[in-house]
């Protein structure tokens, strides 16, 4: 099986986010950047496919230089080589934008499989998968915990809301987005990072992938969101504010 | 015509409140730009809903009709409305930011050369549609620049549908709104994927719904070894445990245990949030809950938007506190 797996590098998940000066984004400057994580399941599904089925797995992200230490994370996990598409304008781009880069570099490997994670952590849009579905005429499922291949396809585990599940039957090629929790997340080991630093990293740029950048859709303005409650904030040590919780518990909450 | 079009989702032969608020937004947008809401119902054999939706303040509904469409496949739905749409030609189309219209909206706009405004929580002059970014830790402000018919999806809770429901009293006592039925052109081969009817995961054999105390723990805890740190401090308050997905996923708790979109919906008393940074798909489990008391380390943390108390900590320390000092309390 080929699969290529679509992964994106998101600012860290404790990280402080500051607003930048013009009010569009947020400063990255100082920031730390991570795999995001729904990404991480789809590489893990991939690579376990790979190892039940052989084939090859393909990494493919979108995104400025610092992008190529994610790249290496997951050739590190077990990826057999990758592809960056180098686009320094990535915020610039809408959902569509993107993912016609992302279908632009995929289409030309002519895979079995596209996973993805169903949404990155830092704009949550949860289409990437989708559009590039659409873009390349493939089917595609969303939200899927596992992946079986069958004789002409695959089966997929989809979630729905609730607590509740479906089976879905795909002809392959198709693209999944991948939620989380699926598998259990394998890290790299050192022979593995030892091995990703020769293996193949091709460069795209977005420039060469000569795909439409102009967006139907603009992020005008980035703000910190209004407070729905007022907080009350109970200070001290430890022990204080636990004494002070116990409080309100008892007399304002009065569930003590 | 030109206007905007609320696609009205049903699950299992309901529609949920989802929809209705939906609804409540199309309306809030069609105030703002004195433009004509009109409503759509996708399946077959929709016409009592449709009825159910047509006594609503609506210019019209439209049953969007075809066997094909009785069960919900991605394929199926895009086509269909991408034929409707073309045909109508709104200039708006407000959906429900549901699980089903995450998996076909964005292909369906994509295909009209537009792309999804999703899970927005706001409506601003322009108009310019809010929704959050980074976890609920900042919100942007997404402004279509397009020509095309805008898309956009509104997140559960966000549009109160409770005015809307006076509305349709005061419309009830006037005539109802029309409807007319489109027929797709529609054939199986087109239908790629094959979906089975939808099954429950595990038998449920938690029930957070009726807990009046719960406490949820999340990816603050760390390790699996200090689950039990805050497992005291449930028994102490004689609440249920509850848990984040990450939690979950990470097998440190049964799923059963799982507060939010993909787990269990909860409103009890207390919800004293553990470690929790507050994910939107972790408070839309929550958010109904009466007090919401959060634990982090971090005061930015999204849970502390919505939280009644707050204590700003590491939860290391305030949990065993916290436990002593419930228990002595308590006796």
């Amino acid at each position: 099986m080929k699969i290529v797996v679509a992964i994106k590098q998101v600012p860290e998940r404790d990280a402080q986010v500051r607003i930048d000066a013009a009010g569009k984004w947020i400063e990255e400057s100082d920031l730390q950047y991570a795999l995001n994580e729904s990404d991480a399941y789809a590489l893990e599904e991939a690579l376990q496919l790979k190892e039940k089925h052989s084939g090859e797995v393909i990494v493919v992200s979108a995104g400025p230089e610092r992008v190529g230490t994610t790249i290496r994370e997951a050739l590190a996990k077990g990826a057999d080589r990758a592809i960056h598409i180098g686009c320094d304008d990535l915020g610039a781009r809408d959902a569509l934008g993107v993912a016609r880069l992302l279908a632009a570099a995929i289409k030309p490997e002519n895979p079995d499989l596209v996973l993805t994670g169903l949404q990155s952590e830092d704009l949550g849009l949860g289409q990437t998968g989708v559009i590039v579905a659409e873009l390349l005429g493939l089917p595609h499922a969303t939200l899927i915990l596992h992946v079986e291949r069958t004789e002409t396809g695959v089966t997929v585990k989809r979630e729905l809301e609730e607590g509740w599940f479906q089976t879905i039957e795909l002809p392959t090629p198709a693209v999944l987005t991948i939620q989380s929790g699926g598998n259990k997340l394998r890290y790299a080991t050192l022979m593995g990072i030892k091995r990703a630093k020769t293996k193949e990293v091709r460069r795209l740029t977005a420039a060469e992938l000569a795909v439409d950048a102009a967006p139907v859709v603009l992020l005008e303005q980035v703000t910190l969101p209004q407070k729905q409650k007022s907080t009350q904030i109970l200070p001290g040590t430890a022990k204080e504010a636990a004494a002070a919780l116990v409080e309100k518990l008892k007399f304002e909450v009065r569930v003590l | 015509m030109s206007g905007i079009l609320v696609v009205v989702e049903q699950r299992a032969g309901r529609i949920g409140r989802i929809s209705w608020e939906a609804v409540a937004a199309g309306q809030r947008l069609g105030a703002q730009l004195g433009l004509p809401v009109s409503a759509a119902i996708v399946g077959s054999q929709t016409e009592s809903l449709a009825s159910e939706i047509a006594t609503r303040p609506l210019s019209k509904v439209v049953r969007v009709e075809h066997p094909l469409l009785a069960q919900y496949t991605a394929d199926g739905f895009a086509l269909a409305l991408q034929q409707f749409i073309q045909a109508e030609q709104p200039d708006y189309i407000v959906f429900p930011h549901t699980y089903q219209v995450r998996d076909y909206a964005p292909a369906l706009a994509a295909r009209l050369g537009q792309v999804l405004i999703g899970d927005v929580v706001a409506v601003g002059d322009g108009p310019v549609f809010t929704r959050q970014l980074l976890q609920g830790r900042l919100n942007g402000n997404y402004r279509p620049t397009g020509s095309g018919p805008c898309f956009v999806s509104v997140q559960a809770g966000a549009f109160r549908a409770e005015p809307l429901e006076e509305n349709a009293a005061a419309a009830q006592a006037t005539t109802p709104a029309t409807i007319t039925t489109f027929t797709p052109t529609l054939d199986p081969a087109q239908i790629r994927a094959r979906p089975s009817e939808p099954y429950r995961g595990s038998s449920q054999t938690v029930d957070l719904g009726s807990a009046q105390l719960i406490v949820g723990v999340g990816r603050g805890i760390k390790d699996a070894e200090s689950i039990p740190m805050v497992e005291e401090l449930a028994t102490a308050l004689g609440a249920e445990l509850a848990a984040s997905r990450p939690i979950c996923d990470n097998g440190w708790l049964p799923m059963e245990r799982q507060v939010g979109s993909s787990g269990q919906t909860v409103s009890p008393k207390l919800y004293l949030a553990v470690g929790i940074s507050g994910a939107i798909q972790h408070l839309v489990g929550m958010k109904g809950s009466q007090c919401v008391v959060a634990i982090n380390k971090d005061p930015d943390a999204p849970i502390f938007e919505i939280a009644d108390y707050g204590i700003v900590g590491d939860l290391f320390e305030v949990v065993p506190a916290l436990t002593a000092a419930v228990k002595a309390a308590k006796q």
